[in-house]
């Protein structure tokens, strides 16, 4: 069957530098959904008053109620200047992989989007990590419990980063595969079943229509919420973990 | 002839050990069955802790599904990504 096609995200066009570095479909979507919630943040904190009256204002204060205790309740009170920035992660990664939901590629289940965030919290434990125990403290850790064991540690150091972008990028994109493949499927099944009506009617993918909504609920809504919860859990474990001395 | 030999053969490779990679599937399956299992006896046990219980073992199932997704991906690299990268440097 030719109508099935899984593919990345398309080239839009290069910009003529270096060689062309090339704008995808990924690039200017996670703009879209950067333009999204910086747009919501302006709307939810416009205005706002000691008591609140607004719904907007109800609505943000929650959110940030929300986070905190998220913070404080993982990393401990130290760690909650981290609060706004746990939060950034979970809005980017949950509206990006709902952006699925509008028809649009999710930014998510491209692996550079998620492999860039994964090297920036990568970035982030090696800074907790130095800023607890020095440098010098940071080196002895890889030999931990004994020299032997430095190849081990590195492996085991450079497959953090490498865990959370397959783990994200794998469960967005096996979504995106299966509603690719179930597409396909009911629009061979509705060309089976209803393709002897005459003209035009017989080429209208009658079962396309709800059927995917099923999936899309488990695959878009729920499991987008979950990644992210999980992505931002990850990463307040991680750099909690690597502010505390053993 | 032999170009074309060389190409069948790589595309087949790569497409059993797709299918074979997802094997790795088998793993989290009865790790994540387990899990709920415990779950379940955990709060036919304390009825009062089911939202804490089932909070926590949403999180440990999409923990542990991570090694059959390595494999999805594995499978799905396998699939795109290898036979163009060997047929390339043929």
């Amino acid at each position: 069957m030719d109508s099935i096609s899984i593919t990345g995200a398309k080239i839009f066009f290069e910009i003529p530098i270096f060689g062309g570095i090339p704008i995808t479909e990924t690039q200017v979507n996670s703009w879209i959904v950067m333009a999204f919630i910086t747009i919501l943040c302006l709307v939810l904190t416009h205005d706002l008053k000691v008591r609140p009256t607004s719904k907007r204002q109800i609505i943000a204060e929650w959110i940030v109620e929300k986070v905190t205790g998220l913070v404080r309740g993982n990393m401990g009170g130290a760690f909650i200047s981290y609060a706004p920035f746990i939060c950034a992660i979970l809005g980017l990664s949950a509206f990006s992989s709902l952006s699925a939901l509008l028809g649009m590629y999710p930014p998510t289940a491209d692996l550079n989007t998620i492999a860039g965030w994964a090297i920036l919290i990568f970035g982030m434990i090696t800074y907790t990590k130095i800023k607890t125990s020095g440098f010098l403290g940071y080196l002895k850790g890889y030999t931990e419990p004994f020299a032997l064991f430095t190849p081990f540690n590195i492996l085991s150091e450079l497959g953090t980063p490498v865990s959370m972008a397959f783990r994200h990028f794998g469960n967005v994109v096996s979504g995106v595969v299966i509603s690719t493949l179930v597409y396909a499927a009911l629009a061979g099944a509705s060309t089976l079943l209803f393709g002897w009506l005459p003209g035009l009617l017989g080429k209208i993918p009658f079962l396309q229509v709800g059927i995917p909504a099923v999936l899309s609920i488990y695959f878009d809504l729920f499991s987008s919420c979950m990644q992210a919860f999980i992505f931002s859990m990850l990463t307040m474990l991680y750099i909690a973990n690597a502010a505390s001395k053993d | 002839m032999e170009l074309a030999n060389a190409k069948a053969i790589i595309m087949a490779g790569c497409a059993i050990g797709a299918g074979l990679s997802l094997i790795a599937g088998i793993g989290p399956g009865i790790g994540e069955g387990y899990a709920v299992g415990k779950a379940c006896e955990a709060i036919g046990r304390q009825p009062e802790c089911k939202g804490s219980v089932t909070s926590t073992m949403i999180m440990g199932c999409a923990i542990a599904e991570t090694t059959g997704i390595y494999g999805f991906v594995m499978g799905l690299l396998l699939m795109l990504l290898a036979p163009n990268l060997f047929i390339g440097k043929l």
